[in-house]
């Protein structure tokens, strides 16, 4: 690419020195033969105005007698002239009197007007010469000269020949001086593009274009373009450095996020296999305490025991739902196409259908869908759902809905129900793990399932908010991605 | 019924004798042989070491695993016996603390019969323990004697 720009330029400049050179020399060409062709013109005229005037005064004798046969005699002497091709004398009143012609048949005009003592004129590729016969101061008679321009014809044959002789040489010299001065400019801006083209390819900035000996526009470009390259070359370098902290930095952080996980998940499996067992151990003694000494514990002694077996059984939900928060957060996610609406509902009946007996006016919009993964979306909606189970048990009966707001902003979709609701005071402790906002002996439960929902909430790029006042209900909105809709 | 054995594999003391006790609530009044850990319980399926001159065509009814296991974990003794002909369609349930995703997909995959998690709740111990052995028990036809 950068090589036929190149060329353009060889060329350019080439028809540049051509053009200019070729029109210098035709123009000098041009005058000094102009100038030749008048001084030869004039040199004709004048020569045959000489001969003009030799056969006049050769003729007056003749003319003064009436002798025509010398006459022609006389003028018969410009046989020695080859270009002469007729010549004639003339009477005072314009009558032929002696006529010359080199080849028969040339035709002499038989009368010429008297009036200019000497005239000339080129007519008809000729020069005619006319001049008057003066004897003793009298005109007595006129001499008719016409010549050929067979001498200017080949003079400017010769000109036209050693013009084009010149302009040949010159144009070939020029030709020659500008192929040798050309690859100065041509050359360093050639090597230019090459490095240009090296560095653009190659992303290779340690590259330098030469420097021209001369100095000039070209290699001041020339250093602009290297200066140009240094500053790329340490930005690259210092853009290179950066990239390859940040590598390490993303390696090192990737491998401690690695070791985390790893930590994490060894630490969730030891929770779940040796932290029950001595819960279990606790809960089975104590009831088989209950069992086999029965007799020997009084009713405090029993009420103890209970309460211990209580703490136990309460203590191994915690764990269960501790690492069902942590396994939200460790799952791997397969987000898909879901009918969220239809997922509502089978949690809601699964709800009703564990108790029968209370009265939940159940209302869900229909045909709400989303993408999501569907086993965490199962898990957010049956802790809403199971909360606005809850929350509504001290009531005789409930409204509980699930839906989608519409109001401005993101859609989101939203579990509302008509219960305890919770003093909104608190509402920002409400997602935090172990978080309780009800007494224990109000309404049963952990405090970690809000917080397992919004984690996966979290993890689909979503939100959640909830709206309450106490005593009058709450609802819980949440957005999956900012898609949704 | 009552020649029927179990084997209960198990290193915590504590929880062994609450499945002693558990099947004994029920009645189930089989012999329980108990090994401590997994190569243990390699030694007595196989006849090998402290086992050594065992009837091995005595196999156990059913073999009740757990997963945390000292030497020998319960998924390697699960891995041994799978792949060796005498024991490869022997029943094999795991009783185990945890219910994580990793371990059941293991088990499964390498082939146990069945998978019951060991309840915190004494009361839902029972329960289990009472249905695990009415079902291995008395319910399950156990694989054909080996020829």
């Amino acid at each position: 690419m950068f090589r036929i720009q190149n060329n353009t330029i060889t060329k350019k400049l080439t028809r540049m020195n051509m053009l200019v050179s070729g029109a210098a020399l035709l123009m000098a060409c041009a005058s000094f033969v102009t100038y030749d062709l008048f001084a030869f013109r004039e040199t004709i005229v004048r020569n045959l105005s000489i001969q003009a005037r030799v056969a006049g005064s050769n003729s007056v004798t003749a003319l003064v007698f009436n002798d025509s046969h010398t006459a022609e005699n006389t003028l018969s002497a410009l046989k020695a002239a080859p270009n002469i091709v007729s010549a004639g004398i003339y009477t005072l009143d314009g009558q032929i009197f002696a006529a010359y012609e080199r080849e028969p048949g040339t035709q002499l005009p038989r009368f010429i007007s008297a009036d200019h003592d000497e005239t000339h004129s080129f007519k008809d590729g000729s020069v005619i010469v006319t001049n008057s016969i003066v004897f003793q101061g009298k005109p007595t008679g006129m001499v008719y000269i016409r010549s050929d321009l067979r001498a200017l014809n080949a003079q400017l044959q010769l000109y036209a020949i050693i013009a084009a002789a010149v302009l040949a040489a010159s144009l070939g010299t020029a030709l020659w001086l500008s192929s040798v001065f050309r690859r100065s400019i041509t050359e360093p801006i050639r090597h230019l593009a090459d490095v240009a083209g090296m560095v653009s390819r190659d992303k290779n900035y340690t590259v330098r274009a030469t420097l021209p000996k001369s100095r000039d526009e070209l290699s001041t470009l020339i250093e602009s373009f290297n200066d140009m390259l240094t500053q790329i070359q340490g930005r690259d370098g210092a853009l290179q450095l950066a990239h390859a902290e940040l590598e390490q930095r993303v390696s090192e952080r990737t491998f401690q996020l690695a070791a985390a996980n790893k930590e994490l998940e060894s630490f969730s499996y030891s929770v779940s296999h040796d932290l029950r067992a001595p819960l279990r151990s606790i809960d089975g003694f104590s009831q088989a305490l209950l069992e086999d000494c029965s007799e020997t514990l009084n009713d405090d002694g029993r009420a103890h025991l209970q309460r211990i077996r209580k703490a136990t059984q309460r203590m191994g939900f915690l764990i269960e739902d501790l690492l069902n928060l942590s396994r939200v957060s460790r799952t791997e996610m397969h987000t898909q196409n879901l009918d969220i609406s239809a997922l509502a509902c089978s949690i809601a009946n699964d709800l009703q259908n564990a108790q029968p007996e209370r009265q939940i006016e159940l209302q869900i919009e229909d045909g709400l869908k989303t993408r999501a993964d569907p086993g965490l979306l199962r898990v957010v909606l049956e802790n809403l759902l199971n909360n606005a189970w809850k929350f509504t048990s001290k009531h005789a009966s409930a409204h509980i809905a699930f839906g989608m707001a519409r109001g401005n902003g993101t859609p989101a979709f939203f579990v509302r129900d008509d219960g305890a609701g919770f003093d909104p005071a608190f509402a920002d402790r409400l997602f935090g793990a172990f978080q309780r906002l009800h007494a224990m002996t109000e309404f049963a439960g952990t405090g970690v399932g809000l917080a397992t929902v919004q984690r996966i909430v979290h993890r689909h790029g979503g939100r959640i908010w909830a709206e309450s006042a106490l005593g009058q209900g709450a609802t819980f909105y949440f957005t999956l991605s900012e898609t949704d809709s | 019924m009552n020649n029927k054995v179990i084997l209960l594999v198990e290193d915590n003391p504590d929880d062994e004798a609450l499945t002693l006790r558990a099947l004994r609530k029920n009645n189930i009044v089989n012999e329980v042989v108990i090994v401590r850990d997994g190569v243990e319980a390699l030694e007595y399926l196989f006849g090998d070491g402290g086992y050594a001159g065992r009837d091995v065509t005595r196999m156990p009814q059913v073999v009740l695993l757990d997963l945390k296991l000292p030497k020998l974990d319960g998924l390697g003794v699960l891995r041994r016996l799978r792949s060796d002909a005498r024991t490869k369609l022997l029943p094999v349930v795991i009783l185990t603390s945890s219910n994580e995703e990793q371990d059941r997909m293991k088990s499964y995959d390498l082939g146990a019969n069945s998978y019951v998690r060991k309840p915190v709740d004494f009361d839902q111990f029972l329960d289990a323990a009472t249905q695990l052995g009415l079902y291995w028990l008395v319910l399950n036809e156990p694989p054909p004697r080996r020829l």
